[in-house]
């Protein structure tokens, strides 16, 4: 038959190829880097919008809730990250009541290189930036859920710090803190939580509000500059 | 015409509606007084008999993130429980304040009380108790050697435990830098004028909460040298 004819080539060089997959040495490394080597790294980004559903969060000064803000922010922030060639998980998609400890095990199945809770307050000035205020630990085979970021704190300052850079780059009033976040302080990556005020001047008029769309494209930006440089930084040996 | 039977039924059911009226207003009167005695009558001012001493405050300041020392000088009693209950209700006092640089509502009576208790020996709680400053995985120097039951006469470092009331909880702003705030000026102010008080854990209305305002986390155990700046820091 004649497909038989054509076909017995194609399934020898086939076989070829498996004997040589299968076969350590000179042989198989000269073929295998082309695919690896043709596929960037992965970067993984968590974002989690805070809140949700019966959980409203603070009220705004416009009368929007926490929840709602986080979540527009998440979005726009998302498509930033995604334009810049980053991997976005996001802990809710909708006005939907996540739970604390579900939003830290979504962080913790991603594996992801930053993880960023989002918040909004009408209080202070400027971005506020927060890593938990678990003492640095070692990492262990078997960590405790509740602690579980002690492992990771000194990732977290770190990332915290390159976002720091960036937003006072940005010309923004950056204020850093730690504290204790039940989510956070469970999450086993590189975290912080970032919390976005109103912008005030020094006699502490405001000068930009929350639903200003130019201050949110604004910190947004920073904070996708900021995670592009933390990928640069991760990548370097 | 108007028959005399309905005129009798009118009068009947005005007189008894007045009646009812009468003894409606009495029981509120009653229901009122019955509420106000029931109240927490336990002293939410320092008493005034107790001889004014100096007291250190930590005010917060939303405007820069802050804790200030602030001196004050306010009566405060001998037992340590009433006078951590009686310091902080100042300080909160001052965060009701229509000028306040840390604005809570609430005042003195948002601290329903405060417990002084020996700090727990390592190994005798879960890791959900572990205070907040302390490592994941080793045991916090501050709670070595201390056995489980202490005599009242204890002198080694003490756990507070603050009562906070519900009322105070659910109208305190919420986000993280004002409740993170407010939880650090509470542990501080604690540790200034109390310096054996080295752990600070919260309760509201006497039961666990999770976050204060849906975000600084009252489960864990705080340290609360860690609140103080350096300048005020007890050894």
């Amino acid at each position: 038959m004649r497909w038989t004819r054509r076909a017995r080539p194609v399934c020898l060089s086939l076989a070829a190829l498996a004997l040589a997959a299968g076969l350590p040495g000179s042989l198989s490394t000269a073929q295998a880097p082309a695919a690896p080597a043709t596929q960037p790294a992965r970067f993984l980004v968590v974002l989690d919008a805070a809140h949700g559903g019966d959980d409203n969060g603070g009220k705004l000064a416009d009368g929007q809730m926490e929840k709602a803000f986080t979540l527009a922010f998440s979005v726009r922030l998302r498509s930033l990250l995604g334009a810049r060639g980053m991997q976005v998980v996001t802990t809710r998609e909708q006005d939907a009541n996540v739970d604390l400890n579900r939003r830290a095990e979504i962080a913790n199945h991603a594996k992801a290189e930053a993880c960023l809770s989002l918040h909004a307050s009408e209080s202070g000035s400027g971005i506020h930036i927060f890593v938990s205020s678990l003492s640095p630990a070692q990492p262990e085979r078997f960590t405790a859920w509740k602690t579980a970021q002690a492992a990771w704190v000194t990732r977290s300052l770190a990332l915290a710090g390159a976002l720091n850079s960036s937003l006072m780059r940005a010309g923004m009033n950056v204020t850093l803190g730690r504290t204790g976040l039940p989510a956070v302080d469970s999450m086993s990556c590189p975290a912080v939580a970032v919390e976005i005020a109103p912008e005030r001047d020094p006699s502490g008029k405001v000068t930009a509000e929350l639903d200003d769309p130019g201050y949110q494209a604004r910190a947004a930006a920073a904070l996708a500059g900021a995670l592009l440089e933390w990928r640069t930084e991760a990548r370097q040996p | 015409m108007i028959p005399r039977y309905q005129t009798v039924i009118f009068a009947v059911l005005l007189v008894a509606s007045l009646a009812m009226g009468v003894a409606l207003w009495q029981l509120r009167e009653r229901a009122h007084k019955r509420l106000v005695a029931g109240e927490d009558s336990a002293p939410t001012r320092a008493p005034l008999v107790a001889p004014a001493e100096q007291a250190t405050l930590l005010v917060a300041s939303d405007a820069d993130s802050t804790l200030r020392d602030q001196v004050q000088s306010l009566p405060l009693p001998a037992d340590p429980g009433a006078r951590a209950r009686a310091v902080l209700g100042r300080l909160l006092e001052l965060y009701a304040a229509p000028d306040a640089t840390h604005p809570v509502p609430g005042g003195a009576g948002s601290v329903a009380q405060v417990f002084l208790m020996p700090v727990p020996a390592p190994g005798s709680n879960a890791a959900a108790s572990r205070p907040a400053g302390s490592s994941a995985t080793g045991a916090n120097p501050t709670t070595a050697s201390v056995p489980a039951s202490q005599p009242s006469e204890f002198k080694g470092p003490e756990l507070a435990v603050v009562n906070l009331t519900g009322s105070f909880a659910a109208g305190h702003p919420s986000g993280i830098e004002t409740e993170t705030l407010t939880v650090l000026s509470i542990c501080g102010t604690l540790h200034a004028n109390l310096p054996r008080v080295t752990q600070v854990r919260f309760l509201v209305d006497g039961q666990q909460r999770a976050t204060l305002a849906g975000h600084a986390d009252l489960t864990r155990t705080y340290l609360a040298a860690e609140a103080v700046p350096s300048e005020s820091a007890h050894p």
